[in-house]
């Protein structure tokens, strides 16, 4: 029966969970094949998922803070459809982890994927640093969605070659999600670059500030290594001309050069060593759910 | 040897399974969506495959309890839902009667969906697709923005009778 004088009443119902930790979402890969193929380790192969896993949890969760904040409504809606796209892909694959490896997962009552987004620390996470960082301002935003997605879109491409079934179909459809993406990224990077005074140089010092985080986007880590020597994932090294050809194009549409910034030196993301700006933010995104675990409203 | 029985069952259950609407775009059912992938019985046991439109399509679990709620009521009680992630959705499995009904409600359809060889290609300009305002039929309308209330819709403005309208992004 309704309680009519309740509004939240409804809320509760045992029938129809509304969101909470634990509640109301069904398993992303409920009823999927959870083969694995023989030739990889277990262990390379999750910690492999939590790296593709990671890249777009932790971008989808950077992207989430311009809704609002965009140029235009417009934007705010594009920007927060890219970031549903990488949380669902991230989803995916953090559920994949936890099948091929169940010690990836805290100790924890909630479902693999919650576990791995709420209650891992910083030092368990596998991204890279370019997708953690703090946007300075909206060329930042830009950049570093259009570096993060030229790059991912041919190592997704790759891997829908994968011999993991499961890898090989969350890529086949990540590729038509993130080349909207690419696209969108780029077409703003021509805007601005092409833009005013002001638009031009907030790209040009948005390039700066973030090209030294792109070497580590294609330096591949042994775990990457073993896995695609495997069969089941890509060497991110394989990718470095594709995408720089991409980015040429981009950049030559907007009247700017290529960045000459030196690397920051070999990547650590992949093995946990990250900035501070991952600590605040995963400190801000696991806050409630550290503080009501298997909480319902 | 499957019986005559059994095969009423799985019509009827198909029969049900077919009837329930997307949360999304309700014109649509799941099956004119091509969100529905199959129905079998075994037994008393209804299994019905589902396929997300994006990977992080909010709806598919709002579509599981409606597949669910659909087939108790048509006497299945013990039914599951099974995702099937490949090979992944397209636009191109929205049936014509769905493309219709997209039309009808003020949503342009879908063109085909993009085929390839080779990498992926860069789209600087905007996309190029023949796109129909639905309230006017003119083919003069300029995108707004490429990503609209929904993963798979684009916002477009006509220009011939100035309404708004969206359209679904071919994938």
């Amino acid at each position: 029966m309704t309680d009519h004088d309740n509004a939240y009443a409804g809320l509760l119902g045992d029938a129809d969970p509304h969101w909470a930790f634990g509640t109301g979402f069904t398993d992303p890969l409920a009823g999927v094949d959870p083969a694995i193929p023989s030739e990889v380790d277990r262990a390379d192969l999750a910690a492999y998922c939590l790296m593709l896993g990671d890249d777009a949890l932790v971008l989808a969760q950077r992207l989430s803070h311009w809704c609002s904040r965009a140029p235009d409504l417009e934007e705010d809606i594009a920007l927060a459809n890219v970031a549903l796209d990488l949380l669902g892909q991230a989803r995916l694959l953090l559920a994949r982890a936890a099948v091929v490896d169940p010690s990836v997962l805290p100790p924890s009552a909630q479902p693999p994927e919650d576990a791995l987004a709420y209650l891992r620390p910083p030092e368990r996470f596998r991204n890279v640093l370019l997708v953690e960082g703090v946007d300075v301002d909206f060329a930042d935003a830009v950049v570093r969605l259009l570096l993060f997605s030229v790059h991912r879109l041919a190592v997704l491409d790759r891997l829908t070659g994968s011999s993991d079934a499961v890898l090989a179909a969350v890529a086949a459809k990540g590729v038509k999600e993130v080349a909207y993406h690419r696209d969108h990224a780029a077409r703003w990077v021509v805007t601005l670059g092409r833009g005013t005074d002001e638009s031009r140089r907030r790209l040009l010092a948005a390039l700066d500030r973030l090209w030294p985080l792109v070497p580590e986007l294609t330096a591949a880590h042994p775990v990457e290594r073993r896995v695609a020597a495997a069969g089941a994932g890509v060497d991110p090294s394989t990718v470095e001309g594709a995408a720089g050809a991409v980015l040429a194009e981009v950049f030559a549409a907007a009247g700017v050069d290529r960045p000459t910034a030196a690397a920051l030196g070999a990547g650590d993301g992949r093995d946990g060593r990250h900035t501070s700006a991952l600590a605040e933010m995963l400190a801000e995104m696991q806050e409630v759910a550290r503080a009501h675990p298997e909480g319902t409203w | 040897m499957v019986t005559a029985t059994a095969e009423a069952a799985e019509a009827a259950a198909r029969a049900a399974a077919e009837r329930v609407t997307d949360p999304e775009l309700p014109m649509l059912t799941l099956a004119d969506l091509g969100v529905l992938r199959g129905v079998s019985v075994d037994g008393d046991t209804v299994e019905v495959a589902i396929t997300p439109t994006y990977s992080g399509c909010p709806a598919m679990t709002e579509m599981s309890r409606a597949l669910a709620a659909a087939l108790a009521e048509a006497g299945f009680a013990d039914v599951r839902v099974r995702v099937e992630l490949s090979p992944a959705w397209s636009t191109d499995w929205i049936s014509p009667r769905g493309r219709r009904a997209l039309a009808e409600h003020g949503i342009s359809p879908p063109g085909p969906a993009p085929r390839r060889s080779g990498p992926v290609p860069l789209t600087l300009g905007p996309p190029r697709r023949t796109v129909h305002c639905p309230q006017c039929g003119s083919d003069r309308a300029e995108l707004v923005s490429e990503f609209g209330a929904t993963a798979c819709r684009a916002l477009y403005r006509c220009t011939a009778c100035t309404e708004p309208f969206e359209h679904v992004k071919e994938l």
